[in-house]
């Protein structure tokens, strides 16, 4: 998996509230049986029209967005279907950090698989970032997961909560599995003392 | 012993293995699979020359991209989806775990497969690549949807790496009035607590009038927890569970029975037990609902009127007006003044027998409204081959509905059964999402009889004035 450690980058602003796994990746782009390739079809009900063209007004269209990092949006962020084509496509696209005040548990968990940090900060604090992220290529946000904060393009810093299995993980790109595969043996000994009390199982 | 709650109760009976920073290795009992959120997994298995830990817990079905129409043994996919339902054929032989293709009378939506086939049982934990599997907590297993990563890892290690949720209760009083249901339930519960309400909590249903609700109906209610923010939707397993299971094929037989079932009463939540967030509707108020937005939290009585987007605060305002724009809908005009295209009955939200049961009691010797497209899509070949025995699918047939195979079909427009763009649904399905049946569709969710009560008319209609 990819590492997170820090991050310097311009940020989209998304002002909306419940942005739903729909919008990151309609359905139509589910039927690849990879994980690579799905950035061109980031949010793409809304960044193209009927005929393929960009729709300019669309904030990933923007020039000085098109290289954008991290994106700021509203709350319960990912929102809907389990689909983790939706952090492929948000990786895919060069996004790596997610910042908003809430999101949904899947899509959450999903980020961190796919090397995004998902940042959850109080409202105010992502009304300033959001503002900060409107002015475009003139602001670059400055994310640090060791010392977990951010600090806007006018210097105001903010700190963040993480996991801290979570961050381990993300900082040093670990593979989940192998992980728990080091605990063979207490899921081994679990197997053993369940099939004696739930049989049925 | 402090007093638990059923989430406790069943959490603390699967951590394999928990770390000191309250990480634990939960063990899975029942792992779904269906085409969509798995290639990737399996590939990631090849990759590292690892094989399914219990395949003898792993459940496939295909369904989302399955077409519904009677011709489809001679095709009808396309070549992506082909290839995506040709991997899992794949998969589900390389691997050796339980499959049903396409070509079985038992294939049909996961969630609606799990539990016909007795896969899904109290006390035990299931996990699909879908945010439906809330559907299994109906049975007082702790169930819930999870990535393709998660699916790779619970493929290889049979466990989950989470952390515990909140506890909340969700309980609704006293008794429903008719016309109302299990899906009016789980709307008006999101349309209170809102889409992000159940953020971080595994919500149990309770109180009476979730206990007066069948098998097919709680499995309503919980599916739908995940359109309220929650991880799991859970309700303690009761007599009416134990019936639903017995003689399923995977449900225990004999001794192992009798043991299984004194094991499952214990399964509740003790008096005293916390939770941290208490919610509680009255069956009483709760109406016949339909949804007006694109968001399941745009919850309203079929008797109200279009909201004005300022009447909302915050970051909502906007989201409201776009969803006024986007369903090309006008603040004040009456629900019941809505015209629609298309119903669709069906999606693992309702598409069981009794969903099918109370669409067809409103169909019976009436007929849709001219030039409406109608559908109803069974959960699965069972279902499909009882209501064609109980006589509904000659009462849909002559009603002028068209009578699907079983898959998820237009609920999520993977499949040829789409919305076109502009076109307006009457929908018995949980999403209601921008382009969800289609790019440029517009859904309103509703209960299977509200969507017969719909088809009749050709508007959003209050199925009280048919019954
Ligand atoms: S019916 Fe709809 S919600 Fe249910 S599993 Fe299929 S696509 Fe998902």
């Amino acid at each position: 998996m990819q590492k997170f450690t820090k991050l310097s980058g311009i940020a989209a602003p998304m002002p909306l509230v419940n942005i739903d796994t729909d919008m990151i990746i309609p359905k139509q782009f589910l039927k690849t049986i990879k994980r690579s390739g799905l950035g061109v079809n980031l949010f793409d009900e809304m960044r193209y029209d009927d005929d393929r063209n960009e729709i300019p007004d669309f904030v990933l269209n923007q020039p000085q967005y098109r290289d954008a990092q991290i994106l700021v949006a509203g709350e319960n962020f990912g929102c809907g279907s389990s689909r983790e084509h939706a952090p492929w496509a948000i990786a895919d696209f060069g996004i790596t950090c997610v910042i908003a005040p809430s999101y949904a548990d899947i899509f959450y968990n999903n980020c961190f698989k796919n090397g995004i940090l998902p940042i959850t900060l109080p409202q105010e604090q992502v009304d300033v970032l959001m503002k900060d992220a409107e002015k475009g290529s003139n602001a670059r946000i400055e994310v640090d997961l060791e010392a977990q904060t951010i600090t806007s393009s006018d210097g105001d810093v903010f700190h963040f909560e993480v996991d801290s299995f979570k961050k381990h993980c993300l900082m040093n790109g670990l593979d989940d599995i192998g992980l728990t595969l080091e605990k063979a043996d207490a899921i081994a000994g679990f197997e053993t003392r369940a099939s004696a009390a739930r049989p049925w199982v | 012993m402090s007093p638990k709650t059923l989430y406790d109760k069943i959490w603390d009976a699967h951590v394999a293995h928990e770390a000191e920073d309250g990480t634990c290795l939960l063990y899975i009992d029942r792992h779904l699979v269906h085409e969509v959120t798995s290639p990737q997994a399996f590939e990631g298995l090849r990759l590292a020359g690892r094989k399914v830990h219990a395949p003898d817990k792993t459940i496939a079905v295909p369904d989302h991209n399955v077409p519904t129409t009677l011709d489809r043994a001679n095709g009808g996919m396309n070549e992506e989806s082909r290839i995506q339902v040709a991997a899992l054929d794949t998969n589900a032989k390389d691997f050796g775990i339980h499959y049903y293709p396409v070509s079985d009378v038992r294939q049909g939506i996961v969630h609606i497969v799990g539990p016909e086939q007795g896969w899904t049982l109290p006390g035990m934990t299931v996990v699909c690549g879908d945010s439906h599997t809330a559907t299994h907590g109906a049975f007082g297993a702790l169930a819930h949807g999870i990535g393709t990563s998660e699916v790779e890892h619970v493929l290889a290690t049979q466990t989950l790496i989470q952390k515990k949720s909140k506890n909340m209760k969700v309980e609704i009083t006293g008794k429903l009035r008719p016309g109302v249901t299990a899906k009016d339930i789980t709307l008006s519960v999101i349309g209170a607590t809102g889409t992000a309400g159940g953020n971080g909590h595994v919500i149990e249903y309770c109180g009476e009038a979730i206990r007066d609700l069948s098998m097919e109906g709680r499995m309503t209610v919980c599916n739908m927890a995940i359109e309220g923010g929650a991880r799991a939707g859970i309700i303690a397993p009761d007599d009416k569970t134990f019936e639903y299971c017995k003689g399923r094929p995977h449900a225990p037989k004999g001794a192992q029975w009798e043991a299984a079932v004194a094991y499952w009463k214990t399964l509740f939540t003790d008096d005293g037990a916390h939770f941290d967030k208490i919610v509680t509707l009255r069956g009483e108020d709760i109406a016949p609902v339909v949804t007006w937005g694109t968001s399941p939290e745009d919850v309203l009585p079929i008797t109200a009127t279009v909201p004005a987007a300022d009447s909302f605060t915050g970051g909502k305002v906007g989201a409201a007006q776009r969803s006024l724009d986007y369903m090309a809908l006008t603040p004040g005009t009456k629900l019941t003044d809505i015209t629609i295209d298309t119903v669709f009955i069906g999606s693992c939200t309702n598409g069981r027998i009794e969903d099918l049961r109370a669409a067809a009691a409103i169909l019976k010797g009436k007929k849709k409204k001219d030039g409406l497209r109608a559908m109803v899509v069974p959960g699965s070949g069972l279902v499909r081959a009882q209501a064609e025995e109980e006589g509904l699918a000659q009462i849909f047939i002559d009603a002028g509905f068209e009578w699907r195979l079983a898959g998820c079909s237009m609920c999520l427009a993977m499949n040829p059964d789409q919305l076109a763009p502009g076109e307006r649904c009457a929908a018995t399905s949980n999403r209601n999402f921008e382009g969800r049946q289609g790019r440029g569709g517009r859904t309103h969710l509703m209960s299977p009889a509200m969507a017969a009560a719909a088809a009749i008319t050709g508007k959003l209609t209050d199925v009280r004035e048919m019954m």
